[in-house]
This record gives C-alpha cells, structure tokens and sequence, in this order.
C-alpha cells in the first residue's frame, strides 16, 4: 500500500471547497436572464379537476407564464415510467396508471403539480402560484394499505383492479408447505416496516435553459445518474433528442436514492425555458420535498419460519403488502420485489422458501429506492424472527444464527442469488468480541439498579450490490442495462484524469477513484483529477446507487487502466529497446525489470502525444475507455450489535452502544468506509427509534412534512460508533471489493428493535419506537416485574 | 423596497432588496456568496448558520433588514487567505463532511460553540450543543470528533499565546 493507494486513509480531495463554501450545488447557479419557476400543487389527496383558472395568475406582476398538464401535453411531453416490468403469477404485466408531469383530470396526492408559474423572482412565482383557482372535486382519499386492497374500495387509476399493480412471487410455495409440515417450531411475525423520507440535505431543484440558437436544452439537476436522466427525458417525454441535451449535475448534496428518479418538475423546467423563452430556476422548499421527493420502505408483512428440533432453519414464508403510493416511480417495481424476495435467505442455509408480494397504490407520495432499497426490509424480516425464533426455542441469539450460517461458497439460495463468498461467523465473532457481548448479563443487572431496562440485540445482515449484472437484471424486467463506463486520459505532461460515469454525491469518489489511479501507475493523487456529472463530458454512465461505484465503476476504470498500462508498456519497450514483458510502471517511472534502466512516466506520456518515435503503426496519444459489466452482484454481510437503556419513567431509549463488524470486501479508503458506515447506521437507526411519516387517514394530508414534525436522528439522540471490517475477498470483480454505501441503513433497524424488545420483555413494538410507545410498554413491563 | 447595509467578511454591502427579504437571501442571491445553504426553511436543519456580530445565528430566520448595520461571517470569510481555520482543517483531517451541504452551517456553528465553552468542551457537550444542525450523511460520528480536535487545537494556540 503506497501512501495515497488502495488501503490508505487519504484526506479528501473535494473538502477543500465545501468547508470554505465554494461547492456548487444546483441552486448555485446563475446564468443570464435566468427567472424562476413555482408550481402549483395539490391540497387534496384526491379530487377531480373541474377547471383551471390561471388568468389572475397571469396577471401578476413579473409573471413569464402560466403552464397547465394541458400545454404540456399538447407538446407531446410523456409521462412518466417505470423502468422495470414485473409480472404477476399468473403472468398479466404490472398494472400502471398513467402519470403525467403535470396533472390534467385527477390529482392523486397532496403535492401533486398541475400548473407551473414562470416569473422574474421566486417570490413573485410564488405569490403567483397562489392565484391560479382550481375547481375542485374533492373525492375519498385512500391511504391505509388493508383498507386499499378491501373489495369495493375506491379504485385508484382504471388499470389496476382493487388497486394491486401486481401480486408477484418468489420461491417454491409447494417446499415450503411440505417444510413447515415437519416442522418442530414456527416463529410467526406480524412487522410494519415503516415509510421514511429519505431527507438529502440539499433539496431537489433543477435549472433548465433552452438556446434557441443552437436549439440545445441544458439541465442543472439535483441527479445521481445525469446519463439515465438524459436518456430517460429524451427517450420517453421527448423534450429533446440526447444530441440537443445537455445534463449536469454538479455538487450534489445527498442522494441517497431519492435523487435517482427524474421528477415532473426537472422535465416542466426544461419544457417551460422553451415555452417562456427565459432560464427556468426551480429550488424544492422543504416541505415540497417532504411531499414530492420519493419516500422508503412501507411495507406490512406476516413472515413464519419453521425449525426443525435441532433447531435448524426448515422454511420460510413471508407475504408483504408493499405501498407504492399513487403513482408508479422510475425503478418502483423492482424494490419489493428482486431487491427484496432475492435477499430473504439471509446468512443463513433454509431449503424452502416462499415470498408473496403485492403492490399497492395509495393516495401517497409515490415509494421507491431510499438507501437499501429492499435489502433493509428483508433484513428486518429475517433478523427480527432469528432472534424472536432464539427467544422462543430459549437459545442464545448467536448460536442459533451460528448452527443455520452459510458456509460453502458459491452457495446458491432458493431465491435467485449465488453468493459468492463471506465467513459470517468471523463478524459474528468480531462484533460479539467489541461489543463485550458476554459481559452484558453483568451490565444488565447494574442498569436495573438505576432503574432502568437494559437490552441488546443482533443482526446479522446480507445484502446484494454493485448492482448489476446487465443480462441478470435484463432477465428479470429491467429497462436498461447496469454496467459503468471510464476513460482514463493520460496528458502529455503526466497528469491524468479520469472521466467516469459513476456521480459522487457525498461518496468521495475523487479521492478514492484517484487512490485506485495512483496505485496503479505510482503517480500522486494531486496529479488525477476525477470528472463525472456532465453529459458533455463524459461520454456515458449509469450513475450511483445501489452501492455500485466501487465494485462497478472502479472496475471500469480498472480495465481502461488495463488498456493505458498496455499502451504505456508497449512505447516504453519501444523507446528502451526492451520487451514488452520486462516492462513495470511504479512511483512515477517506467522500468525495465532487472536492469537499471528507466523513464520518467511524464517521458512516455510525452512520447505518446509527440509521436515522434512510437512502435511501427501504434496511434499517438494515451488515452482508453471501458465499459465492465458485473458478473455478479456482491455480497457485503455483517453483524451489528445494538444495546439500549431505557427510562422507564420517561419511555427514552439510550443507545448505549453500537457495534458494526462489516466484510466489505478490499477496501480503498478505510477512513471512507467507516463514514459510510456511520451514515448509515444513523438512517437506520432514525428508521428504527423516530422517523416516521403520518398520513391523516380521512384527508390523506402528509402531517409529518416539515423538520418540525418528521424527526430527524441529531447528534444528541446518537452514540459513537464501534465499527470494524473483516475481509474476504469478492472473487467477482477485479478490484475484490464489495460495496459499503448501504450496509449501515440495511443492518441496523433489527438490531436496535430486537435491543428495545429484549429490555421490555415485549415482542410488540413497531417502528418507529418513540419515548411514547416504548413508554407504554415500559410501564407493562414494570407492573408485570411488581406482580412477579 | 428598503436599503440594507451589511458588512459581510469584512466588506460593506448596500442593497436596494425587498422588506421580506432574508438574511440568506441577502447573502445568496444579492451578495452573490453561496457557502450558506438552505436546507429546511423551519430554523431546524441549520444550514445557514452564519456569524452576525460574532453570534451565530440562522440566516433563514433573520430579516436583511433586521441585519441592517451588522457585522457578519459567512463560511467563505472564515479561513485567512489560503490559511484553513482550525475548524474547517479539523473537519477535512477528521472527515467530518460527505455530501458537504450541511457542513458551512456545521463549521460555522462549531466555531461558535468552541469559543462560548472557551474550548473546554465533552463528547456530550458537542452532541448537545449541534442539536440545531442536521446531517443526513455522517451519523455525526466525525464531526463530533472533528470540534472536539478543533477545540483542543484552539485551546493549544491559546494556551501558546498566553506563555
């Protein structure tokens, strides 16, 4: 490991200008003659437009335009989509209502745009925005997901009967009968898996400019993915063919899948710069992002695993109700379903299994991937029954996760996934050993003598990134293919950059991707520069999420690497009169092995471009693209460890500690890593304890639509972390890394709830466990320990 | 419309802005200093932590008139020329930001705490005193680590001083 390389704990590259305030986020920007749009939204979960009245708006002082769904689509403007088909079981495809950006007839949640105001100022769009008069009639809101599915409930859109989009399956229905037949015990769990917000810092906003000289459009968005936004707003609402549009992305502030999707507002902003003829600046409030932005998780699930009387793993059956909210998001389909059923083997050897899933629509904000997207309910899933299934046949957490542990590889489950390598008792064994798991009956007995309840709990998590293989998912319904691409563009005087498809939106990806360049050809990482985020610049990626930039995106640039080193090796055989073979590149100088003789890197950087004396027939310059297409996913797995106090008093519940061993494979920036780690945790721990979103049930409002409301985890209501890493090697990428991006929101939320149960003595609690609930049961807990 | 002058690092800024205009608004889109970021709009998430007379404040919750006369420092006013003030130093070497959208209002909420606690600041202290400030990225697991390193540099140099 060199001082910059792979393995070492480099300070960041990028940090200089976001600690002196020089980042250049979407809202940063300025360009001449540029006005503001404010859209006019929904205050009704569900109602049918009568008419639009936009003349008063009109007529505001500043106002460019008033635009309604009917101009858009006039213009042909699409709707939105849904990237990935899936299937029913008995075939039909998912059933999907029509989406417009802005809606025409029927508005489906609070929040819904329908008109956008163009003006000079955003206060003067705003005022304006306010004037449009609607008629409204108002219809019955549909928010609760049993109540959605009842027989004779309102249906939603034309298309999906008895609002189910589609009722999808997993597994082998038939083995798991004949498993949960002989079984000795079941465990059975009713869980609610809780909507959340994902919540970036930086809003959504998004800048769209129409040049009616070149006729070109330019996007300044809030994206993970510019390339797919361009393809998509190309492609499907046809607001400019992809050689007319130009999408930037440029500091993003978090992401965490929310801005994967392309939005309504980012197409009307590109759609209105035309239409006004000016700039069009859009900055989400943030209760518009409470409201609009695309929310996680929410699911209802009853699971039941049987065990045999060794109490080895039988079977598994799991049947969840997925809310998709009221229209159908961009990769929607896919997240209940192959992001979630593939990874409900967890670490464990279970012969059968069976997952039934249905998706919803609800007069909600549309659901999606929230960081994990999938793995994090099936985790909660299967680690709230291990440990309740411990509880139950009365053995310990740990050793019944031990005797039911994967331990071949490759190891092909009963649900789609190979996994390909991990030692899940190495991080049980690293997590128990920090956690001082053995010295918690001692801890325990201390706490009660303050009187308060102390508990721990485990879990012990899989999940499948570095998403994806193309032809795999291309299999399984996706739209598109999930490779990456690079080009490393080696300049005259040495310096390199690389141009990649992957979008660092908090990740540190200029600083990592450099360390991986800097091991390679020995060069310091002042000497790479990382480009991404511009369609103009780079010439195609898939973007970031799903954990993918390092074993995907890296890999790219490995193999494009690969193709410069060649290169690289073949002039400098050439201009040393050696062979090819004998060639090593390191530190910044070209070698030939065994001998004394060498070159400065910058001499066959140079040698490339002058062109002056390169092998017969080679082409100048020193520069080379690659697209890697995964072979598999990968398989990050780990244990984390949660111990709570609670104040039976007061229903407050103290992490007291948190234990995370993670096996993430090679790792290129430890320091990195465990910031990712701790994000993580944080969600998933705000996912576990406060984060929630409340529907009123009769009006369909978002109560929770503002930091006032929607708890967010601060640094008061959060411990210091105890992370570590163990390693095996994942033998799927060249790099071996696997990814780290979700692991902390994936792990946790099991791990915190089966703490809170174990101190209660009460299996009941939902997420999120607030002061209140936890109150409630505490003060049964304590009666139950008076009549004891 | 109401004329509004501030002095902003250490310039004086005049302004012709309308009454309902805000400080950040001031700083953004007049001044043309976009380090202070809005991230709620509530006075919760405390993005826009800026200095106004050396107190931190939220500048989505201060009128520009209200500013009227006023001493105030951005992020972009904190570091002497090329010479990172300990804070943000600490932030970078402790990797204190990911996304970096929260981390002006972070900094400049952390400078404020180091000097009312005189830099004799805890673990729990730091926790307490960033519950105005919110991160979605980092788990404040670093930043935390980050003041806390800032406060004993800070008292370092003052101690250095002193003797």
């Amino acid at each position: 490991m060199g001082v910059e390389g792979i393995g070492a704990r480099v300070a960041r590259k990028e940090d200089k200008r976001f600690i002196t305030g020089k980042g250049r986020y979407t809202d940063d920007m300025k360009v001449p003659g540029m006005h503001y749009a404010a859209f006019a939204r929904s205050p009704h979960a569900h109602a049918r437009i009568r008419s639009i009245d936009t003349s008063a708006a009109k007529a505001m002082p500043g106002v460019d335009g008033v635009l309604t769904g009917t101009e858009l689509a006039a213009d042909g403007i699409g709707n939105l989509i849904c990237g990935w088909m899936i299937k029913s079981k008995d075939g039909t495809p998912m059933k999907m209502g029509a989406f417009p950006a802005l809606a025409r007839e029927t508005v489906r949640f609070v929040g819904q745009p329908y008109a956008v105001v163009v003006a000079a100022t955003q206060a003067q769009a705003r005022d304006a925005a306010e004037a449009i008069v609607v008629d409204w009639e108002e219809l019955p809101a549909v928010i609760d997901l049993n109540y959605a599915i009842k027989k004779g409930t309102l249906q939603l859109h034309p298309e999906a009967e008895n609002n189910v989009i589609y009722d999808w399956e997993l597994g082998d229905s038939k083995a798991a009968d004949v498993a949960f037949a002989k079984a000795a015990h079941v465990t059975k769990l009713d869980l609610v898996n809780n909507r959340l917000v994902p919540n970036a810092m930086e809003p959504r906003a998004a800048l769209g400019v129409y040049d009616t000289g070149d006729e070109n459009y330019t996007l300044w968005t809030t994206s993970q993915n510019p390339h797919v936004a361009r393809l998509v707003i190309s492609a499907f609402y046809n607001v400019a063919p992809e050689n007319k549009l130009r999408v930037i992305a440029p500091d993003v502030g978090g992401g965490f899948g929310s801005k994967i999707f392309i939005y309504p507002e980012e197409i009307v902003c590109l759609w209105a710069s035309k239409k006004t003829g000016v700039p069009v600046k859009w900055v989400a409030d943030r209760t518009e992002a409470f409201l609009t932005d695309a929310h996680g998780r929410d699911h209802i699930t009853h699971a039941e695993m049987a065990f045999d009387a060794d109490n080895k793993m039988l079977g598994l059956k799991v049947d969840t109700i997925a809310n998709f909210g009221a229209y159908m998001s961009l990769f929607s389909s896919s997240v209940p379903t192959y992001l979630y059923a593939t990874l409900l083997s967890g670490q464990y050897v279970i012969p059968a299994i069976h997952a039934n899933v249905r998706a919803v629509y609800t007069n909600t904000s549309p659901v999606d991937a929230y960081r994990g997207a999938g793995r994090p309910e099936a985790t909660f899933v299967m680690e709230r029954l291990v440990e309740t299934a411990a509880r139950e046949l009365g053995v310990s957490p740990a050793e019944l996760r031990r005797k039911n542990f994967v331990r071949t590889f490759p190891y092909q489950t009963p649900v789609i996934m190979t996994y390909d390598a991990g030692d899940y008792e190495a991080s049980l064994n690293a997590a128990m050993q920090a956690a001082d798991y053995a010295g918690f009956g001692q801890r325990k007995l201390e706490a009660e003598k303050r009187g308060k309840l102390r508990g721990i709990g485990m879990s012990c998590y899989i999940e499948a990134c570095g998403i994806a293989p193309s032809a795999a998912v291309g299999s399984l319904g996706a739209g598109v293919g999930l490779w990456e691409s690079a080009e490393v563009r080696v300049n005259p005087i040495g310096t390199v950059e690389v141009l990649t498809g992957s979008h660092s939106h908090g990740q540190s990806h200029e600083t990592t991707f450099a360390q991986l360049v800097s091991q390679r050809l020995g060069l310091p990482i002042e000497n790479i520069s990382i480009v991404h985020g511009d369609t103009d610049k780079v010439q195609f990626g898939m973007g970031t999420y799903g954990s993918r930039s390092g074993a995907v995106g890296m890999s790219a640039i490995f193999k494009a690497l690969d193709k410069v080193e060649a290169k690289a090796k073949k002039i400098a055989a050439h201009l040393m009169e050696a062979s090819e073979g004998d060639i090593e590149i390191s530190n910044g100088e070209v070698r030939v092995a065994g001998t004394d003789k060498k070159l400065p890197w910058v001499s066959v950087a140079l040698g490339a471009y002058t062109g002056h004396n390169l092998p017969a027939g080679m082409e100048p310059g020193l520069k080379e693209g690659a697209f890697y297409d995964p072979t598999n996913f990968t398989f990050p797995a780990g244990c984390y460890i949660c111990e709570v106090e609670i104040d039976p008093q007061t229903g407050h519940t103290e992490i007291v500690q948190f234990v995370a061993a993670d096996d993430f494979g090679k790792l290129i920036n430890p320091m990195v890593v465990e910031g990712q780690v701790h994000g993580g945790i944080a969600q998933g721990v705000g996912q576990a304890l406060m984060e929630a979103c409340h529907y009123d049930t009769e009006t369909g409002q978002l109560i929770t639509a503002s930091y006032n409301d929607y708890t967010m985890p601060r640094a008061d209501d959060l411990p210091s972390f105890k992370v570590s890493t163990t390693e095996t090697i994942c033998p799927g990428n060249p790099l071996g890394m696997k990814g780290c991006g979700e692991a902390g929101a994936i792990g946790s939320p099991p791990a915190v709830i089966n703490a809170i149960t174990d101190a209660l003595g009460d299996n009941s609690i939902t997420m999120p466990a607030t002061a209140e609930k936890v109150w409630r049961l505490a003060q049964k807990a304590t009666m139950r320990q008076a009549a004891e | 419309m109401t004329k509004v002058t501030i002095t902003v690092n250490g310039r004086a800024e005049s302004r012709e802005v309308e009454d309902r205009t805000l400080l950040v608004q001031f700083l953004r889109d007049h001044v043309g200093l976009t380090g202070t970021h809005v991230g709620c709009d509530t006075s919760q998430c405390g993005a826009c932590v800026v200095h106004m007379d050396g107190v931190a404040v939220k500048s989505c919750t201060v009128l520009a008139a209200a500013a009227d006369g006023t001493q105030v420092t951005t992020i972009e006013g904190l570091a002497k020329g090329d010479e990172l003030h300990p804070v943000q130093a600490a932030f970078r070497e402790h990797h204190g930001l990911q996304c970096g959208f929260c981390t002006p209002g972070m900094i400049m909420s952390a400078v404020d705490m180091i000097r009312r606690y005189d830099g004799k600041l805890d673990e729990k202290t730091v926790r307490y005193e960033l519950e105005g400030n919110i991160c979605r990225c980092t788990g404040y697991h670093n930043i935390v680590k980050a003041v806390l390193a800032a406060a004993e540099t800070m008292q370092g140099g003052a101690k250095k001083a002193a003797a």
